[in-house]
């Protein structure tokens, strides 16, 4: 548990400070993920020694956005004023992502697996 | 009396623990999406705080160990990842295709609908990483300009959404293939895509997964390149 959770800060750490040096260009958090992933993929970290904090951390990941979320009570005024905007262009764009990649994948997977 | 209550974290942070498990009770005794628990326990906290007179910035204070916990459960994730590679190798490229142009359109078409409808350019950034799984989606509202809090919502939100009409969409197209029904719901619709995408089948929960961190990535990727692109014209 509690090497999982150090292997994981570790991550975080490095992977903040590579994106300190390019420019904050996507956030460390992103970078630490795509590494942790390739460190797993090389055998440099043992998938056991992580699993089980990984698991507890992206099992209630929900809980963590609440905070975030209650700053709206700053920012009803905000939604108010594009609440339709808001409406209208999430749920068209998130029919259309559900549209493009499957139909996408589906042309381009090679059959003959599952 | 209730304001030295919220400056003290232990307080705040079982505060919102235990609104947060009752909502998940009662989202797991109805079964109703729409009663998602992060709907409902930023709901119930907003009206907790605004009714006792308490501002944002001492709930904000009390709570940033949860807020905290962001960073490294984004970075978990990366398990996720490897776990599920293993099941795609074959068709490694064609999935990592399949989710940049997925995120891509994603990113542009909510920007030009919500541009069109006249939203605050500071909107937009807040709606372009909606279908990115929410901690990924909040670091990225945030070094955009977005408003962190309407990302948080609105990413429920699209998650509920997808989860519940992307599978009739699917069959809608005709689209059959386990692989494409999993990294689609993934895709646009997160975690809580792969929560419907589980239903369906273990495949097809696995590739949903695995979805959710490489949207992350291209997603991350993407917005930046679009907002020079848009800058530009």
């Amino acid at each position: 548990m509690l090497k999982g959770l150090f292997i994981i800060l570790l991550f975080l750490v490095v992977g903040n400070g590579i994106s300190l040096l390019i420019g904050d260009f996507i956030p460390g958090s992103v970078i630490g993920m795509i590494l942790l992933f390739l460190g797993l993929l090389t055998r440099l970290i043992k998938k056991e020694d992580v699993k089980g904090s990984a698991d507890a951390l992206t099992g209630n990941m929900s809980l963590f956005f609440v905070p975030a979320g209650v700053g709206l009570m700053e920012a009803f005024g905000l939604l108010r004023q594009n609440l339709s905007a808001i409406i209208v262009s999430i749920l068209i764009s998130t029919i259309l992502v559900v549209m493009v990649t499957g139909w996408l994948i589906q042309k381009l997977e090679k059959r003959n697996d599952e | 009396m209730m304001n030295s209550l919220f400056n003290n974290e232990p307080f705040v942070l079982a505060f919102v623990l235990g609104v947060y498990l009752a909502s998940l009770y009662l989202y797991r005794k109805t079964k109703l999406s729409f009663l998602h628990p992060v709907l409902i326990s930023i709901g119930v906290i907003i009206l907790i705080l605004e009714s006792l007179n308490i501002s944002y910035t001492t709930f904000k204070q009390g709570s940033r160990l949860i807020d905290f916990m962001l960073g490294p459960s984004v970075v978990s994730l990366g398990v996720l990842l490897f776990e599920h590679y293993e099941h795609i190798r074959k068709n490694a490229l064609a999935i990592i295709t399949a989710v940049f142009v997925g995120s891509f359109i994603g990113i542009v078409s909510v920007m030009a609908i919500a541009m069109a409808l006249g939203a605050d350019s500071s909107v937009i950034a807040s709606l372009q990483p909606k279908s990115v799984t929410t901690p990924i989606a909040i670091d990225l509202a945030a070094k955009n300009g977005g408003n962190v809090s309407i990302t948080a919502i609105v990413v429920v939100v699209v998650g509920v959404f997808g989860g519940i009409t992307g599978p009739f969409i699917l069959d809608k197209l005709g689209i059959s293939s386990k692989l494409a029904r999993g990294l689609a719901l993934g895709s646009a619709a997160h975690g809580l895509g792969t929560a419907r995408a589980m239903e369906l089948g273990a495949i097809e929960g696995a590739i949903s997964g695995l979805a959710i961190g490489l949207m992350g990535f291209a997603t991350a990727i993407l917005i930046p390149l679009i907002n020079l692109l848009f800058l530009l014209f």
